[in-house]
Parts: C-alpha cells; structure tokens; sequence
C-alpha cells in the first residue's frame, strides 16, 4: 500500500499544472476568445480523449495519468476539455469500441475537435428506469431505416448536433433487451422535433424529441442490428475514474463551510452549533470516502482485476450529497435561503437556493438511486433478480 | 499509486480466516464466551505462534517489525468470526509501550508479549463516555521511588485474561502509564452485552509502583493512543459488519415468503445493498487510518476520526437491521446473527463516538 507517484507520473502532474497556470487566467481576465484557444491548446497536449487508442486521436493515457489529469482539471476548476460532454464519456468510445471503420473517420475527429455536440436518446415517457422496453420503433426499408417514435428527457437536445439512438427494430423478442438496435442521427434530419422541457430550476436542458418518419440510413447504425443493448451498455460502462468529482465535491464543501463561519443560527455562529458540526462533517468524511473507494477500485483496474459494480457505491454517496449539501445551506440560511438570485438577502447570489433545484441533473440521469442499489444488490450481493 | 494489499498481507489475510474457520469457529467462540475469563490459552498459544501477537512489535525487541495496517488484516479478519482473544488489548499495550516506554522497558517486556507468553491489555480513560485528559480519573500520589495508587479503573478492557495491565492515571505533574501485574489488583468481572469482549473493574489498593513501571503520557501520548485504539477497534468493525452483512444477505436469498426468496424486494435488497455501501465505504477509510499510523502520522487524527465516525452509527445500524431482516429467528439465542449486534453495540462507544470523531473532523476541517 502506498500512495506514491512514480517519476513519470509525477512529471505529468506538473506538466497539467504548469499548462493550467499558463492557459487558465483568471476568470475576470478571460476575453472572448478564452473558450475556442483552450479547446485547442488542450486539444494539442492530446487531453481530449485522453484515454482513447492514439490511432482515433487520443493519446492512450493511462488509468493513473487519467485520475491526475482529471483531479487536477477539477482543482483549477478549469472548463471542460470538449463541448460535448456525452460524445467524448460514452458516444466516442461506442464508436471506437463497435463502429466501422468509416463511421470512426466521420465522427471521431469532430468529437475530439469540439466542433459537433452529441445528445443521448435512450429514455422514452413510458420507460425511464426499465430503459430496455423501448418502444421508438425502426424499419428497415432499402438502404436506410425509417424511424417513428418519442424520446424525452434528452438533456442537451436543444443544442445538439447528432443523437446516439436507442430503437426497436424487432418486436417479436422473447426477452426485451434483444432487438434494440443503436442509430447514429443528425439532429436536422427531416422528421425530428425537438420540444424543450423546463425544469423545476427554470431551465430548459432538457426535451421531448419526435421522430416522424425519419430515414437514417443503414451506414448510421453503430453495431450490428439488434446489438444496440451490448453497444449502450458496454458504453456506459466505460466507467471513469471518479477524482474529479470527489475533488469538485469537496471544493463545494469548502464553500458550504465558509456559508457555516458567517451564518448565525438562532442568534449563534452556525459553527458552534453540534447538529451543523455534525452534519458538514459526515459531508467531508463521504466525500474522503468516495475518494478512498475510488483509489480502491483505480487499484485493482491497475492490477487488472475486473470491476464488478462496485461504482455503483460513488454514484449513491455522490446522488446524496448532491441533494442534502444544497438542501443543507438553504435550510442553514432560513428565509434567505429561499431567494433565487435578484435581490440583496439572497445567500450567495441564490446560487444554493438554484443548485438545490438542479440535483436531478445528476441524481436521476444515468440511473436512479434505487436502480445503483438493484445493481449492487443483484449483482455484487447475489440477490435474486425483480 | 497502489491502495490495496501485497501478496504477503494477503496470505496473512487467508491463514487468518482458515485459523477461525478451523480453530474457533462460532460454536467456539460461544464457548469461550460463556467462560468465567473468556480467555482460551490454547488458542492464545497458536496465535502467538502464527506471529499474530507480534507483528508490530519491532525485530529488535523480539516482534515482526511490521505495521499497522498488517495487524488491521489481522483484527479485520479474526472479528469476522468474533474471535474472542485479546490480541487488540496486547497490541494496544505494544503500542503504548513503544510510544512511552524507556529503551529497557521496551527491551525487558517486549519479547515477552511478542511471545505470547504474557496477556497484556491497557486501559486510558475513566468516565464512561468521554475522551478527553481530564477522563483519566485515577490518582497516584508520589512517595518515595515510584508512586501510590489508590482507586479504580472502572473499564479495563480483557481485564480477567490479563497477566500484566498498563493503567493511565494523572498525578501531580500530570499524565502517566503504570503497569501492574494482577496479583497487585483486585478484579470484579462484568456481566457484557456482548461475551466475546470480556472485561472488567480493577481496583487498586494503596498499590505502590516503582518507577521502573512507570512510563510517561502526554497529551499527545494520549491521543495517539486513542486514535490506534479506534484503528483497532474500528478494524474489528469492518471485518463484523461484512460478516453481518453476509449472514443477512444470504438468509434473505433462502428465505421464502410469499413465494419469493426476500431478496427479491425492494424493501430488503435496497437496504442490503445501503449496508454494502458504508461497509465498503467505512473500510476504504480505515484502510487509509490505519496505513497512515506508520506512514502519514500527521493524517491519522483526521483519518481516523473520519472511519471511526462513519463506522460507529452505521454498524450500530447494521447489526440492528440484521436482526430486522432476519425476523422472528434473528431474535433468537440459537443464530449468530444477535452476537454481531452485540458486537456492534460493544465497538460503538470504544476510543470515542460518531458524535466525539464527527466533531473532531469539524475541528481539524476548520470549523
């Protein structure tokens, strides 16, 4: 056991440091053009897709060199390597992993490049949690597909480019997870609506989609007919590291406890008050514990030992504290913290009050709660199936 | 970067478990349990001979000179079966010695306790619920090479086994270690919760310690004590509630109701799958406590306070719903599953609370 970094290892860490003080001013000195030039200059380190073969552009780093670049990303609260958050986490590697050779040439490089965002279909109204009884329905016709049907909170929809789709293309299955098929889809293909939801927070991330008779053609399917299953799990499975969550989780902690030294609770600092002691304290020990269980689980990748579902433990320790530290500052702050930003008694520019309105974002999307704990507990426990 | 075991831990790992599978099995334990020490010195004898009692014992003084995080292997994997031997007790007393003892205290008892041939155990503080200096209630008064004790140690841990106790008392320049044989005290024994962590009230008698058997303890003596002790006992923690979480989770794939193993609700596979989380969660913390006694000593206040502070309320919650998932037959005399409630009531209050290492962790975050 030891939690020292090789030379190697090391040398990288400064290599990202030293990047960051150069490429990464001051959030009020950033002009205009501050987003396009960091795209591109960590485009050139090779940081964007990091983790992907050199031969699709990335730079085959490995897992260690994976969790400082992200732990360090995350310390500099720097912005995000790519514009597209879900084609470089799961839509890139499906490609990589299942695509042909020419869909890895049409769309690899404009991941990697920011220049197109990808947005996830998987979701319909009567299948959220049970995602393999999709309904949206392909049929084959000639040399393309003709697809009709509905996904909804498709987050980022309104903004994106293409969709990575989840549709039946055979109803006449014994088990429901066989017939699905994956489709790669131009957001401006004739046919496809997009109908923005606003959200409890007042915004509008995500959306109803509608496909009405919408031809994709055969050389967009990503995998073979009836596979999309195998290719949307094994995507979503390319688990990553979760350094840079537990580092922005406790750079959140740290503004949560400045929140504690300058409120009064009944006439008292908040910080002498046990209960708030308490609380701000099992945050801090959470969050060291899913830093810990992450080193855990990196080590036993390192060593090469499969992962069973052991990430599942981070996600329900992350939906958590996402939903308790925001509630937890606006309960702290009383009837302050109930203001949204406007007004001068708002707590921290109603910045708690509007994060304790998003958690969903990250609570709900990619698995609820109780699906983590139907996985851990079929899968790691044994327990027998729903 | 490498947060997991070498190849040597893990063997020790599996000669443990083979020991309690083998040697002291549950039927066992329970035996041993229900007698009037609660100490088996056969058993003892072959722990002390698979080097158990003297792994952080240094070479030179007769031990393995390894590191806590061995001996977390250890207490992990023997307090999965409940094993009752006071081999924690002996390594707290190893520890205290190493810490506060003069280089011929070391040299001259050491190899004794590394051997085996002597049980030892150490008790710090006085009040029931409180870890703080001023909870070592025991008063020496100096007299002429050495000091007075006159009074009690209410909670001295293995306490009836002991050959030889090491006792915090304050005196008037303050803090400081006795160590006595138990010939020079009187025990009473208590009746536990939990049999397999036996221990008992020790009274002294205008007891005169020379000052060859004292040893100094300060402040930060004290709370390094405490914290290996939490290391120790929360290393118990891990290795009960995994085991607790076992029993539960297998009874609940073989128990029909309704026509449906149990495990297949929500209502009990959710909350199985709670309890792996903070078992998995509790034991990564701990693991870094306890590789941070040798490596990181700086960390280890906060480390600890963080493990033990999860650990204490969650396996307290994990052995009640044990019992809970089990029903009617949890409830029972005749299934183990009640010895790791107990077990679990026992380690909560030991070397602080949740609500003692919560608020330290507040302290050192900077609160």
């Amino acid at each position: 056991m030891d939690f020292e970094y090789t030379a190697d290892e090391q040398a990288f860490r400064e290599e990202v440091r030293d990047f960051l003080a150069t490429n990464l001013p001051p959030r009020e000195e950033r002009g205009k053009d501050f987003l396009a030039n960091w795209l591109t200059n960590v485009r050139e380190k090779g940081w964007v897709g990091f983790s992907w073969p050199k031969e699709f552009g990335g730079s085959d780093g490995g897992l260690v060199e994976q969790a400082i670049l992200r732990e360090e990303m995350a310390v500099a609260k720097a912005p995000p390597l790519g514009t597209s958050f879900m084609g470089l986490a799961w839509v890139g590697p499906g490609i990589i992993q299942y695509g042909t050779e020419d869909q890895k040439r049409r769309f690899i490089p404009d991941i990697l490049d920011s220049k197109v965002i990808w947005c996830t279909g998987y979701s319909e109204p009567n299948h959220g949690s049970d995602l393999a009884a999709i309904q949206c329905k392909a049929v084959r016709e000639g040399d393309h597909y003709v697809v009709n049907g509905q996904k909804i909170w498709t987050s980022g929809a309104p903004w994106s480019q293409w969709i990575i789709l989840l549709v039946r293309t055979d109803f006449d299955v014994d088990v429901k997870h066989k017939g699905i098929t994956c489709l790669l889809v131009p957001m401006d293909s004739p046919g496809v609506e997009v109908k923005p939801i606003e959200n409890m927070a007042g915004d509008r991330h995500f959306a109803e989609v509608f496909f009405t008779d919408v031809k994709v053609p055969l050389e967009n399917r990503l995998g073979d007919e009836g596979d999309g299953w195998k290719v949307t799990v094994s995507a979503l499975a390319n688990e990553r590291s979760s350094i840079g969550e537990v580092t922005q989780m406790f750079g959140k902690l740290d503004t949560l406890k400045e929140l504690v030294r300058t409120t009064t609770r009944q006439g008292r600092p908040a910080s002498e008050d046990p209960k708030v002691r308490r609380t701000i304290a099992m945050f801090e020990t959470k969050i060291a514990a899913m830093k810990y269980n992450g080193l855990r689980y990196l080590t036993k990748q390192i060593k090469g030992e499969p992962l069973s579902s052991e990430t599942s433990v981070n996600k329900l320790h992350r939906a958590s504290l996402e939903i308790e530290m925001d509630d937890f500052a606006v309960e702290l702050t009383g009837q302050a913290g109930l203001l949204l930003s406007g007004s001068e008694e708002a707590v921290s520019g109603g910045s708690w009050a509007k994060s304790s309105l998003s958690w969903p974002n990250v609570v709900i999307g990619g698995g609820t709660p109780n699906i983590q704990r139907n996985i851990i507990a079929e899968r790691i426990l044994g327990q027998p199936k729903d | 970067m490498n947060f997991g075991f070498t190849e040597e831990q893990n063997m020790l790992r599996d000669q443990v478990a083979r020991f309690m599978q083998e040697a002291c099995p549950i039927p066992k334990v329970r035996e041993i349990g229900a007698s009037q020490t609660g100490f088996d010195a056969a058993l003892w004898q072959q722990a002390a001979q698979l080097g158990w009692l003297s792994l952080i014992i240094p070479e030179e003084n007769g031990g393995l000179g390894l590191r806590w995080i061995d001996l977390t292997v250890v207490l992990e994997e023997t307090a999965r079966g409940l094993c009752p031997l006071p081999i924690a007790s002996q390594a707290m007393t190893a520890a205290a010695i190493l810490r506060c003892g003069s280089d011929s205290q070391k040299s001259s008892w050491l190899p004794a306790m590394a051997a085996g041939e002597v049980v030892c155990t150490t008790a710090l503080y006085d009040d029931p619920n409180w870890i703080h200096p001023d909870a070592v209630q025991l008063t020496a008064t100096p007299v002429e090479g050495g000091v007075r004790l006159d009074g009690v140690k209410p909670f001295v841990p293995d306490a009836l086994a002991a050959d030889y106790l090491l006792l915090a008392y304050r005196g008037p320049d303050g803090l400081g270690l006795a160590a006595l044989s138990r010939d020079q005290v009187t025990f009473t024994p208590q009746p536990q919760m939990d049999s397999t962590k036996p221990a008992g009230r020790v009274v002294m008698d205008a007891v005169t310690v020379g000052d060859e058997f004292l040893l100094p303890l300060s402040e930060a003596d004290l709370d390094y004590l405490t914290d290996v002790g939490a290391v120790a006992v929360t290393a118990e923690m891990v290795g009960a509630a995994e085991a607790a979480l076992n029993m539960t989770s297998e009874y609940a794939k073989e128990r029909i109701q309704f026509g449906k193993p149990i495990g297949q609700y929500q209502g009990v596979k959710h909350r199985l799958a709670d309890i792996y989380v903070d078992v998995e969660s509790f034991k990564s913390l701990l693991y870094y406590a306890a590789w941070a006694v040798d490596e990181a000593p700086d960390e280890l206040p906060r480390a600890i306070s963080m493990a033990k502070g999860y650990a204490s309320d969650a396996f307290a919650r994990i052995g009640i719903d044990g019992i809970g998932l089990h029903g009617a037959i949890g409830f029972t005399a005749e299934y183990d599953i009640q010895l790791y409630l107990k077990r679990s009531k026992w380690a909560r209050p030991m070397y602080g609370d949740s609500d003692y290492h919560l608020d330290r962790v507040a302290t050192l975050g900077g609160l």
